[in-house]
């Protein structure tokens, strides 16, 4: 019974009761919300904030963060405009940027446990070091001739219909991320980094080698967005993406994962995403202008950090307050 | 770490070989057809006499919100739209970034827009969009800053560069009275349109009206305040005969007034060129300045709207020849590629400048 009392109260579940009545509010209640087109426009907004947020759960659940994923996403972006005007074949480009968008990520991880430097510095700093590449590479151009099949692709539903091509991606990812998160010892051993680093390291945790591993996976993946990104604005440009690091933090830390580690779900993370994206579909549907969008989100992620911290310390009150109570009995 | 290295090397070298294999064949730029992307054309043919329809949604989609000279634009877009009878509605996003006006624009499609006017941040990045809208029966008109012309119907042009470079002329020979030497206060040596306005500039004083106008040297200011400042005393120093100085930039024609507002100059030497009301205000009050120009940003957004109206009810469909009525603006004509011209810059003087707030 307390088991469900809990799981009721937590965060995560509360987030996700809320995305599902805004989802509900806005269909019944905003003209054009529950349209099938909107929904692939929902889709597309959402794409590159959830997929960059899987990892990025990961890293924060490890107590770590990872600021430079929008970036490497502009980087990449950047030199995939460069292959394609050099003549290189839009399949091998993918691979390709996956690829470095990994070995940026690889170069964090480095620093970060080779070098047992704090993440949050090493983030900033290669956040500003790749989007500055980023301009090397392509400078204030850009590069838009990119093949239609491709571009249609990503921007595209299956047979036409209401379902977004990219959703397909999106839910196959976030299965992967899940289930080993949620089901496998390595993603239990993500919880005991973020509770204890050197505890998990006493009982058998190669802590340094994970967290290198997640700083290449979210690597790999901002480059993996790089590409879409590129693809569905048709339009490689170096300042594809900035700003998308903080859409990131929010949604996860909105999904209710701990800033400090050792807590949080995926679920939650992607109910974080969903409800953000819908809550700003749905507003600007209602001509709602571009700054109270924002100060809604910013509220949004306050209270987000604010009442779970507020719940906890009421409740300790309480517990206290009986304890005193049995004492005095 | 030594064996994270190791694993490292073979992912590394299996994606390598991942690479070479799909190296092989594949698409490249050579190879591609971009152009899948166009929106089916309508063959529906234009009615010139077809009634303006009321009650047009026109929505102005501007690089980004709070843009004081973007503002200007969509004033007079609100004020067209207001004489068509239609819904204004301005939209916008905070930073002018390529991407973030997509999400406005498919915003737009689901609210049945009849009409979208967008300065376009990126003219690719927006071509996927707008054409879903067109597709979706909604007309779009670029103005400012055109979109690629594979996805608007209409692009509304400030001004062409001829156009600038005869009416820089006809200001310049009107203030020094037919006859005499004139000079001009360019921004840097390479600039492509102050070049190309010159070059207009030039043909113009071969004609035998101008034959009396003499052009004694083009200064180059490099658009910096300081240096404009110190490159049209030089002029006036060197040519003691100068009666005009043209400056077809906005820093230099300001620091050349600047400059000669306050010195004996003041009455004897005219400046004129492309110049910002705001900035220019105060030299044109105190007599400097008798004339200059630029084109009206209020009227660019006032053309879109009815240009948008135009192709919304049928009497254009953005064809090179068509005509349509731009209310105050009067009658305009297409020109190639669905481009509308503006017309001559507008003249500042002391009578009207105070009309003008940009």
């Amino acid at each position: 019974m307390s088991e469900v009392r809990r799981r009721l109260a937590s965060w995560d579940s509360i987030i996700i009761a809320l995305t599902v009545l805004v989802l509900v509010v806005a269909s019944v209640g905003v003209p054009n919300f529950g349209t099938s087109r909107n929904f692939t426009f929902l889709v597309l907004d959402l794409m590159p904030i959830v997929l960059v947020a899987l990892p990025m759960t990961f890293i924060i659940v490890t107590g770590e963060i990872d600021l430079s994923v929008a970036s490497t996403l502009g980087l990449t972006s950047s030199l995939m405009g460069w292959f394609w005007n050099n003549g290189l074949s839009i399949e091998t480009i993918i691979p390709l940027c996956v690829l470095v968008g990994a070995m940026l990520g690889a170069f964090n991880g480095f620093l970060v446990t080779g070098l047992g430097l704090p993440s949050l510095a090493v983030t900033i700093g290669t956040l500003a070091l790749y989007r500055g590449l980023a301009f090397v590479v392509l400078g204030d151009g850009a590069v838009a001739d990119f093949p239609w099949n491709y571009t249609g692709w990503v921007t595209g539903t299956i047979g036409g219909g209401a379902v977004p091509n990219v959703l397909i991606l999106i839910v196959a990812l976030a299965l992967i991320f899940g289930v080993v998160l949620h089901a496998t010892p390595f993603g239990r051993s993500l919880y005991a980094i973020g509770a204890n680093a050197q505890a998990a390291h006493f009982s058998g945790i190669r802590v340094a080698r994970t967290k290198f591993w997640l700083y290449v996976a979210s690597g790999a993946i901002a480059g993996l967005v790089g590409v879409l990104w590129t693809l569905r604005y048709s339009s490689a440009r170096a300042d594809n993406g900035s700003g998308l690091e903080l859409a990131v933090v929010a949604a996860v830390l909105l999904g209710g994962v701990s800033i400090f580690g050792g807590r949080g779900t995926l679920p939650g993370v992607l109910a974080g995403v969903v409800l953000l994206a819908a809550l700003q579909n749905a507003l600007r549907l209602q001509d709602v202008s571009g700054q109270a969008l924002n100060i809604v989100t910013g509220a949004l992620l306050v209270l987000s950090v604010l009442l779970p911290n507020v719940a906890s310390s009421i409740r300790a009150t309480w517990h206290r307050r009986r304890l005193r109570q049995a004492a005095a009995s | 770490m030594l064996r994270t290295h190791h694993r490292l090397l073979t992912a590394a070298s299996a994606s390598l070989l991942v690479l070479g294999l799909a190296a092989c064949g594949g698409t490249t730029k050579d190879s591609a057809s971009s152009d899948g992307g166009a929106a089916a054309q309508t063959g529906a043919s234009a009615d010139p006499n077809a009634k303006t329809k009321e009650g047009l949604k026109i929505a102005f989609l501007p690089k980004q919100l709070n843009n004081p000279y973007s503002d200007v634009e969509t004033s007079g877009g609100k004020v067209a739209v207001g004489e068509l009878k239609g819904e204004y509605k301005l939209v916008g996003p905070n930073d002018a970034s390529a991407s973030s006006q997509v999400s406005y624009i498919n915003t737009l499609i689901q609210q049945q827009q009849d009409v979208i006017v967008v300065a376009a941040n990126d003219p690719n990045a927006v071509c996927p969009s707008l054409n879903q809208a067109r597709q979706a029966k909604i007309k779009v008109v670029s103005f400012d800053s055109d979109a690629s012309k594979d996805c608007r119907d209409a692009f509304i042009n400030q001004a062409t560069t001829q156009g600038i470079g005869e009416s820089l002329v006809k200001m310049a020979n009107e203030l020094a009275g037919g006859e005499g030497e004139i000079a001009i206060l360019s921004a840097t040596p390479n600039a492509t349109n102050q070049n190309a306005w010159i070059e207009v500039m030039k043909k113009e004083l071969a004609k035998p009206e101008y034959s009396k106008l003499k052009l004694v040297k083009t200064a180059y200011g490099n658009d910096d305040d300081q240096k404009s400042f110190q490159e049209a005393q030089g002029l006036l120093q060197s040519y003691p005969k100068l009666k005009v100085i043209v400056s077809p930039t906005t820093v230099g024609i300001a620091a050349a007034s600047r400059y000669v507002s306050s010195s004996n100059y003041k009455g004897k030497v005219a400046i004129t060129g492309l110049g910002l009301p705001n900035q220019m205000r105060e030299y044109v009050k105190d007599g400097t300045v008798k004339k200059f120009a630029l084109w009206n940003p209020a009227d660019i957004g006032y053309l879109a709207a009815y240009a948008g109206a135009a192709l919304a009810s049928g009497q254009i469909t953005g064809k090179q020849g068509e005509k349509f009525t731009a209310g105050k603006l009067g009658e305009y004509t297409i020109g190639a590629d669905g481009e509308i011209v503006l017309g001559p810059p507008t003249e500042f003087t002391a009578q009207n400048i105070d009309q003008f707030n940009f």
